[in-house]
């Protein structure tokens, strides 16, 4: 008795995940007009939620699929924010086209950074990639034309050529800052979709193995963390255009850029691409509910970290995998037999 | 002579940093356990001090007849109840967790006392210093702190190398599997370890808070300056992470003498050199 071939099929795209594409192209287009229907306060909350999601998802494509557990990422954020204010402060560079040229930017001084952090692994790897940002914070408050320790501000000038209005202003920067987090999450799906994403994903489970069936651990890790720092340092540009002021502390800040970015990831489930979402709620909602009390939402935060990493190390999207078998973003290719007695031959 | 001087400035800070090292190096060595919240274990032990201090009058130095085993107890502790479940899966688990500790400790501390700046105050030892010849100033306080260190690792040494306790730090490092099937309790030892190297930490929490002012935020900075020390050094070996604050120093001298704001630069720029040339450290003793 043999199973016929046709009765057998790799399947990709769920029900689940047909309806929650549904859903999320609904949500998107609801994002998409808030500047029409919402307060600037609303704007300036969603995007924080869309820059801080892209930073999610970049740390778990490095973390938790390409086992590069990066404590330094706020360099690249630091980077892409400086890049902007100096370009535009210093060479009157064009607003938009030193966003564009931050992300590269921050790529770039990734290469050789790679080539020093990729000789230490594991601990030293982490402690490596810290201290480079800390090298990137002192250089910055060293440079004068960066504005030395107290920083630099985007000017009025500078916020004209965007708009003379503020509201328009506003609306141009949400959707630049929507477009980017949509754009990111994106990309990891569709790497993690591709023949890199396999590869990837036998490095997260287990780097020896995949390397022993001919996957380039050393290259995939190093254009992932390249690609990483490219994106971040899109995203700092974009952060810092809309709070307007960059210092070396706040561009820099480890606490800021990657300490709750990996509580998300890990809250929500590290090594999924639906993790970062939950992961990003949670941390907005305890800041929002908590705003009256000081820093006591880093307390709770920092608790629900420790206990989700103790009892659920898979996070709250790999109990829900767990439990229901659910995916959302279809990146996982599932056998699917088809039941015995409808195709057994007599 | 002058560039003797900053060698000996440079050599003396480095017993400073070696002190603040010698807890995470420990904790490393024993347990690889990456404690992101030692820095703030450091200057938690400065605002335990600082109560006691307020508490009871005390002098600084004498604050660690209550700094000490309450740091004891706090590792002993902390390890037992929580660290210990996170040793057994990969870097992330003790990364993420000494993470939020160093969160809630931080967070806690400026809830509890503000944002502000802290010193102890411990007289006139702080700024007392013997003069050498050729115009070389040894100040009292940064060699006290030498000796402190240089004692704490000759103890530590004599500790390992010559007691049953040693002995079984000394297995559990090598192998902890087999450690624990010679009857070894690993999770009792651990909670002993981490309660050890506390003692260490809250010493130098004291000596640090006596020499420079401290504040909440304080804390990675520290817990940077001493993994570097312990990176330098080479895992494992606690001369060489002594070796590793020296070297750290000394880089920072050289770098403070050439311009006054590049003092702290120059020494992640010497740490990233050695790590790039020698990843494992100057006289690694442990293989990972």
């Amino acid at each position: 008795m043999e199973v016929a071939a046709e009765t057998v099929h790799v399947e990709r795209a769920t029900r689940a995940s047909r309806i929650f594409a549904m859903l999320a192209a609904a949500a998107l287009v609801a994002l998409i007009s808030l500047p029409w229907w919402g307060d600037a306060g609303d704007m300036r909350l969603i995007a924080e939620m869309a820059y801080y999601l892209a930073l999610a998802q970049l740390w778990n494509l490095l973390a938790g699929y390409a086992g590069l557990v990066s404590v330094g990422q706020q360099a690249f954020v630091g980077l892409g924010g400086y890049m902007l204010f100096y370009l535009t402060g210093v060479w009157n560079v064009n607003v938009y086209l030193a966003v564009l040229i931050a992300g590269p930017f921050a790529g770039l001084v990734a290469i050789p950074v790679a080539f020093a952090v990729f000789r230490l692994r594991g601990a030293y790897f982490a402690i490596g990639t810290w201290v480079v940002s800390e090298v990137f914070a002192l250089l910055a408050s060293l440079i004068g034309s960066l504005g030395a320790g107290s920083g630099m501000s985007l000017t009025v000038p500078i916020l004209l050529e965007i708009s003379h209005q503020r509201d328009v202003r506003n609306t141009i920067i949400y959707l630049m800052t929507l477009a980017v987090s949509l754009f990111v999450t994106t990309v990891v799906y569709l790497l993690l979709r591709s023949r890199h994403g396999l590869a990837l994903t036998a490095i997260r489970d287990s780097e020896s193995a995949s390397a022993s069936l001919g996957v380039n651990t050393f290259g995939a890790k190093f254009i992932i963390y390249v690609a990483t720092a490219t994106c971040t340092g899109l995203i700092g540009a974009l952060i810092f255009l809309q709070k307007l002021r960059i210092s070396p502390e706040a561009g820099f800040s480890v606490n800021d850029w990657t300490v709750v970015v990996i509580f998300m990831v890990v809250i929500g489930g590290i090594g999924t691409i639906e993790g970062p979402f939950i992961g990003m709620l949670i941390f907005i909602l305890l800041r929002e509910l908590l705003a009256d009390y000081g820093t006591y939402y880093l307390i709770l935060l920092g608790l629900i970290a420790i206990a989700i990493m103790l009892k659920a190390p898979w996070g709250i999207w790999g109990w829900v995998i767990q439990r229901y078998n659910l995916q959302l973003f279809p990146v996982g290719r599932r056998l699917v037999v088809a039941p015995f007695e409808k195709t057994a031959k007599p | 002579m002058q560039w003797l001087n900053i060698l000996i400035q440079g050599g003396l800070l480095g017993g400073f940093y070696a002190l603040f090292a010698i807890g995470l190096s420990m904790s490393f060595g024993i347990m690889r356990l990456v404690n992101i919240a030692h820095g703030d274990f450091i200057v938690l032990a400065a605002y335990v001090g600082m109560v006691a201090i307020d508490a009871t009058g005390f002098d600084p130095f004498m604050s660690l007849i209550v700094v000490i085993p309450a740091m004891f107890l706090f590792g002993y502790a902390l390890q037992r109840g929580l660290l210990n479940f996170t040793l057994s899966g990969g870097l992330l688990p003790p990364l993420l967790v000494t993470f939020g500790i160093s969160v809630i400790i931080e967070n806690g501390l400026q809830q509890g006392f503000g944002a502000y700046d802290h010193r102890l105050k411990e007289g006139a030892i702080e700024t007392a210093s013997l003069h050498l010849p050729g115009g070389i100033d040894l100040g009292v306080y940064p060699l006290l702190v030498f000796a402190v260190a240089v004692l704490a690792i000759g103890s530590l040494q004599v500790m390992f190398y010559w007691t049953r306790l040693g002995r079984a730090f000394r297995a559990v490092s090598d192998d902890a599997d087999t450690a624990e099937l010679m009857g070894i309790d690993n999770r009792k030892l651990f909670a002993v370890a981490l309660g050890i190297a506390m003692v260490f930490t809250g010493i130098a929490g004291v000596l640090f808070g006596i020499r420079t002012i401290f504040d909440p935020a304080a804390g990675p900075i520290r817990l940077i300056l001493a993994f570097e020390a312990v990176i330098i050094g080479g895992l494992g070996s606690l001369w060489g992470t002594l070796l590793g604050g020296v070297v750290l120093g000394i880089a920072q001298a050289v770098g403070a003498a050439l311009n006054p704001n590049w003092q702290i630069l120059a020494g992640h720029l010497a740490f990233l050199f050695i790590l790039i040339l020698r990843p494992s450290g100057l006289f690694p003793r442990t293989r990972d």
